[in-house]
Parts: structure tokens; C-alpha cells; sequence
């Protein structure tokens, strides 16, 4: 019975695994597989927009995996490749934008925010410690003017 | 300096709120072509209504030019052709047409059927040149200057507004100032 669910399971779960990408790209070593799955995982999809293209079923991702497909065929790197697609359809397509004088600030966001945070962090730390250190010494004017309130005060509850 | 920390969530709220308030009313999906300042991509392809005869890249050289990417399986190019129709009559506009990822025979139909306003088409089956052009989806809309180099692109349907608005201005502005 288990036997029979799982089979059950398993041929409901199938169209699953080829639902995904229908073309077949054939590779002589699984490195050029994992280097075409790799490229296609981090292009993205211009007409789907939130999809990288290994995962979009749209006719410009076929499109384009077919592009890096040839490229790789005909020896290129990974650079030449992505370079050639950003070419044709911006650098939209890059999940990760090239480190340039126009990226660098949205690079540099994290460090920054995290910067901006120890800054904050630090200066509370700072502040507190001042706060403890300082305990005001009441000069002796003060002093007296104390003892008097509290003589008063005893007199009254006395009373 | 104290009153200046306690500005600060204020300002914070204000500079977000300006940089938000930019992005309202974008379309995401509209994106500007990389092809923008370059020479139309090399291309040896047949013409649409002669098989025999070729197209190359000198189809725009010349004069401001649009180039219009449309496809009998796109139902929104069927949306513009009558505005299309509208330009390259009423309005003299010169449109090459690029058949893209669609057949002969359906297309010639087509333009049969709803008129003609390409004053060359270009017959891409394969959408080679589309490829190279980063057409993403048709229709899709490039003017072209007197060199032959891409000046706009415009994703989505043409009509008299977009016409108005995006297009002319963009031409006036070749024409003008070369």
C-alpha cells in the first residue's frame, strides 16, 4: 500500500520536474552544465521582470538561453556572454549589477547602514557612561539647603 | 546638536517620502533600450513582400525614420495598426515595419486586409534582428535618426498620445538639434 502511494506521489510530482524548462541543451562535461545553469540563473527575464531565465517559460528567455547556449559553443566567457546580452538588453538583466561610479552607492548601502548603526550604538554607549560618571556634586550651599528640607520634613510627620 | 537628532526621523521621513513619491506612476515594465545612441545592429534579411529581394542596415540611413516591431500573433499590434495607418497617411511619417517571429503568408494577409502603412517591411521569422534590436515583446517602437543610430524606444502600443507626447518631440528634437 505504501508502495502503491508512493508511486501515486511520484507520478503526480513528475510533470512538476519538467514543467519548469523544455528545451534540452546537450553538454559534453557536467562543469558546462553547471556553468550554463549558473549563467541562466542570473540573468533575468526582461519581459517577466521577477523570474531569472532559466526559470521563465516567456519566448525571449527561450530566446536568450538559446543565445548563451551558442556562446558557449563558440567558446566565449562568462564575461563575453553577459556583456553581449547586456548589450541588447541593458543591464535590467543583471541580478547583480556591475560594480560602477553609477552602482557604487547602492553597493556601498549596506556598509554604510551598518556603519550608520555602531555610530549610533556607539554614541548611546558613550552618552550612558558620561551620564554614570557624572554623579553632580551638590555644592555646599546646596548641601545645607538639603539638610534643611529634610529637618522640616521630619518635624512635620512628626507633628 | 540635540535638536538637530530630534529633526532627524522627520527628515529621514521627508527624503523617503521624495524619493517614493519619484517612482509613483513609473511602469516598471517599460524599460529604456540599450540600443539608445547606437547604430541599428548589422542584419541581412528578406523583404517582406519581394522574397527575393535583401534588407540591410543603409534601409536607415538617410532620414528620421520609425521602426515598428509587430507580429500577426500580437493582439496589441492590431490595437495600434490603425494609428499607424494614421501616421504614415495623415501624418507622412516614414515606418519600416519588422515582421517578427510570425510567417509570410499570415502577415502579407494581414496587411492586406487592414492596409499598409510600412514603407519597407522587414520579414524577421527567427527574430534575429529583434534579438539584437532587445525587442522583449511587441509592439514595440524605435526612431531611428538620418545615421542610421537608435534614438528611442517606445514599448507598447502607439496611438495619438504617445504620437503627441513621446514621439514627435523626440523627432523635432533630431531635427533640430541633429
Amino acid at each position: 500500500m505504501a508502495r502503491f502511494a508512493l508511486v501515486v506521489v511520484l507520478l503526480l510530482l513528475a510533470p512538476m520536474a519538467s514543467a519548469q524548462v523544455a528545451d534540452v541543451y546537450n553538454f559534453e562535461t557536467t562543469q558546462q552544465e553547471q556553468r550554463f545553469q549558473d549563467l541562466i540563473e542570473e540573468l533575468r527575464c526582461p519581459k517577466c521582470q521577477n523570474q531569472n531565465i532559466a526559470d521563465s517559460n516567456s519566448p525571449i528567455s527561450k530566446d536568450m538561453r538559446a543565445e548563451v547556449y551558442r556562446r558557449m559553443r563558440a567558446g566565449e566567457s562568462n564575461d563575453q556572454i553577459v556583456d553581449a546580452l547586456v548589450d541588447r538588453f541593458g543591464e535590467f538583466i543583471l541580478y547583480r549589477p556591475q560594480v560602477e561610479k553609477r552602482t557604487i552607492l547602492l553597493w556601498a548601502t549596506p556598509a554604510i547602514a551598518v556603519l550608520g548603526g555602531l555610530l549610533v550604538v556607539i554614541g548611546v554607549i558613550v552618552r550612558s557612561r558620561r551620564q554614570t560618571d557624572q554623579t553632580p556634586e551638590l555644592t555646599a550651599e546646596e548641601k545645607a539647603r538639603v539638610a534643611k528640607i529634610l529637618a522640616e520634613d521630619d518635624q512635620d510627620n512628626r507633628a | 546638536m540635540k535638536r538637530f537628532f530630534l529633526f532627524l526621523p522627520l527628515l529621514i521621513a521627508v527624503v523617503l517620502g521624495v524619493v517614493l513619491f519619484a517612482g509613483i506612476g513609473k511602469d516598471p515594465t517599460k524599460l529604456e533600450s540599450a540600443l539608445i545612441g547606437k547604430p541599428v545592429p548589422a542584419f541581412r534579411l528578406k523583404d517582406l513582400n519581394s522574397p527575393d529581394a535583401e534588407l540591410n542596415e543603409t534601409l536607415f540611413r538617410g532620414k528620421v525614420q520609425l521602426l515598428n516591431v509587430w507580429g500577426t500573433w500580437c493582439p496589441a499590434c492590431r490595437d495600434e495598426h490603425d494609428d499607424l495607418m494614421w501616421l504614415a497617411e495623415e501624418k507622412g511619417v516614414s515606418i519600416v515595419g519588422l515582421n517578427y517571429k510570425d510567417n509570410r503568408d499570415d502577415a502579407l494577409v494581414w496587411l492586406d486586409r487592414l492596409g499598409n502603412p510600412y514603407s519597407t517591411s522587414i520579414y524577421d521569422p527567427r527574430g534575429t534582428l529583434g534579438f539584437d534590436l532587445g525587442v522583449y515583446g511587441a509592439p514595440e517602437t524605435f526612431v531611428i535618426d538620418e545615421q542610421g543610430v537608435v534614438r528611442y524606444r517606445h514599448v507598447g502600443v502607439v496611438n495619438e498620445k504617445v504620437w503627441q507626447e513621446t514621439l514627435l518631440p523626440v523627432i523635432n528634437d533630431i531635427r533640430e538639434n541633429g
